[in-house]
């Protein structure tokens, strides 16, 4: 269970602006979603969760302990685990190192296998490549993904899953949000302004101006959104 | 000829050369200035220059699936010496060459090993050639290497080095330069870590002569502390060739990195490109790995290691 108490975010630079203000949150279901409009501040709390970025005041809790005053590798190690919205390439680095990184061990090929191909991709051609410029945007993101699979942590947050996911469905992509609640039981925590991820929300937080405008399920956010065009129709397909 | 190396000797063998014992086939071990042991087979020949130090190594034509290992270590302090090895590598051969230099050195005297290696590479012949430099010992002397290559690539010839050099080498001087024949191909890898007050250079000079010749050299080096780097290469199109250099380089502390490519098309069917880029390691990498629970400085050396694999 993650919970935010009044986490504020405030920037000094060109003058004074708040990106984000008293977020009160608790976060202790399957599925939880959270949307609004660019700039409303959604990867910056999610950034603040992971510990990059410190808020200006506020307290953040995992599982009743007060971890506002760890850095990255504690709270990763105390059960966070963050896949970037734009994930990040390394020259030299594989994409057996970062499965093994990942899950902190050194996996057999059928174990590192078992992420990829949850993720869609044949470990075969994959194993052994470079995380570098020769990769697709899209093979990064499916790989960031198995990654979160391999920590297995008590709390996996995705930015912006759907974003540049090729020649993959976003029902590969659910299933695998399923498949990881079933295995790891943990909360996870999706920034997404996809229509079909929030149908598979329990808990919907609309983020706006850098405030919660609203917190409900599903039924009771949905139609809000969708008459704000928080969605691009186009991508509702 | 049967022959002893100590402890620290062997050190240095399995550090520049990956060999626990003596090797098998061709080889030429040098300890502190003269030859200590040589092997050679019924295609590799290995013979004494009389007029300088130094060897000729000759690989008949029509080798195939050899190695021949010629490495050099040097564990007394004070030591300097210049040796002259050629190859002389025949048609159509296929072989593997190790070379390389240990230095040791734990008095306050400087060691210094330079070396040139000049290659004679006939037509069709493929050779890889691995040379590694490695230096330790805690006395004040400096440890100094300044090797020079020399390789004249005959036609349709193959010629793959790859160097490395990760630490321990106080000042170290590099030139190769290559020319290549008709349909010849050189691939360099080189690698380099350099870290206190560590200085390194290294020019490449590259004439592609022949027609549809090419040669790709690339770069990868993290210059640490207070070291300094510079990176010189220049890749001359003579012909209808293709030439490619690249330079990636780390920098951290307060190290300093020079990279200089030069491209010059003597000839309008020459096609060469040239790439540099010197930066720090990226936050967002430090950022994402220390997510994955590792602290900043292991996210450094998993970044430095991979980058320099």
């Amino acid at each position: 269970m993650l919970e935010l108490r009044n986490v504020s975010y405030t920037v000094t630079d060109n003058g004074k602006k708040d990106i984000l203000k008293n977020i009160n949150l608790v976060i202790d279901d399957r599925f939880v979603v959270i949307t609004g409009p660019n700039g409303s501040g959604k990867s910056t709390l999610a950034k603040i969760i992971a510990g990059i970025i410190t808020p200006t005041s506020g307290q953040i809790l995992l599982d009743g302990v007060d971890i506002t005053e760890m850095g990255i590798t504690e709270r990763a190690k105390a059960g966070i685990s963050f896949a970037f919205q734009a994930p990040v390439r390394f020259k030299g680095i594989t994409v057996k190192d970062l499965i093994n990184l990942a899950a902190g061990k050194k996996l057999t090929f059928a174990e590192a296998c078992s992420y990829l191909s949850e993720v869609g991709l044949c470990a075969r051609d994959y194993i052994n490549r470079e995380v570098n410029a020769s990769l697709s945007g899209g093979e990064l993101k499916r790989i960031e993904i198995a990654m979160i699979l391999a920590r297995g942590t008590k709390l996996s947050l995705f930015d912006e899953p759907e974003a540049g996911i090729d020649l993959w469905s976003f029902n590969s992509l659910i299933r695998v949000f399923e498949s990881m609640h079933e295995n790891i039981k943990g909360n996870i925590l999706i920034i997404s302004h996809q229509e079909r991820i929030l149908e598979i929300a329990d808990k919907i937080v609309l983020l706006k101006d850098g405030e919660i405008a609203q917190v409900g399920t599903k039924e009771e956010i949905m139609p809000q959104i969708l008459g704000i065009s928080a969605v691009c129709p186009q991508i509702k397909e | 000829m049967a022959m002893q190396l100590d402890k620290i000797q062997l050190n240095l063998l399995e550090q520049v050369a990956d060999l626990h014992e003596v090797p098998a086939g061709a080889y030429n071990i040098r300890t502190n200035g003269a030859s200590a042991g040589r092997n050679t087979t019924a295609n590799i020949d290995i013979v004494s220059k009389e007029d300088k130090d130094g060897i000729d190594i000759i690989i008949k034509p029509g080798t195939k699936k050899e190695s021949i290992h010629i490495p050099v270590l040097l564990s007394e302090s004070g030591i300097e010496e210049m040796v002259y090895n050629d190859f002389h590598i025949g048609d159509d051969a296929d072989v593997v060459i190790v070379a390389g230099c240990g230095i040791h050195n734990g008095g306050d005297l400087a060691s210094k090993h330079d070396g040139v290696h000049s290659f004679f590479i006939g037509k069709n012949a493929k050779v890889k050639y691995v040379e590694k430099h490695y230096g330790y010992g805690d006395g004040k002397g400096e440890k100094i290497m300044n090797p020079v290559t020399v390789i004249e690539m005959g036609e349709n010839s193959y010629f793959e080095m790859e160097t490395a050099q990760i630490r321990g080498v106080d000042s170290t001087n590099r030139k190769t330069v290559a020319k290549l024949a008709d349909g010849a191909t050189l691939i360099v890898g080189e690698k380099l870590l350099t870290h206190g007050t560590q200085q390194a250079i290294t020019e490449f000079e590259i004439d592609l002569y022949g027609e549809k010749s090419s040669a790709h050299v690339v770069s990868r080096s993290v210059a640490q502390d207070d070291s300094y780097q510079e990176f010189i290469s220049r890749v001359y199109g003579n012909s209808e060739c293709n030439g490619h250099t690249e330079c990636d380089a780390i920098v951290m502390n307060n190290a300093k990195v020079t990279a200089i490519p030069e491209i010059k098309a003597n000839h309008t069917e020459a096609s060469l490109i040239h790439e540099a880029a010197i930066g720090k390691i990226a936050g967002e990498q430090l950022i994402k790995l220390m997510t994955l629970g590792l602290t900043e400085k292991e996210a450094e050396e998993q970044i430095i290691s991979g980058f320099l694999k």
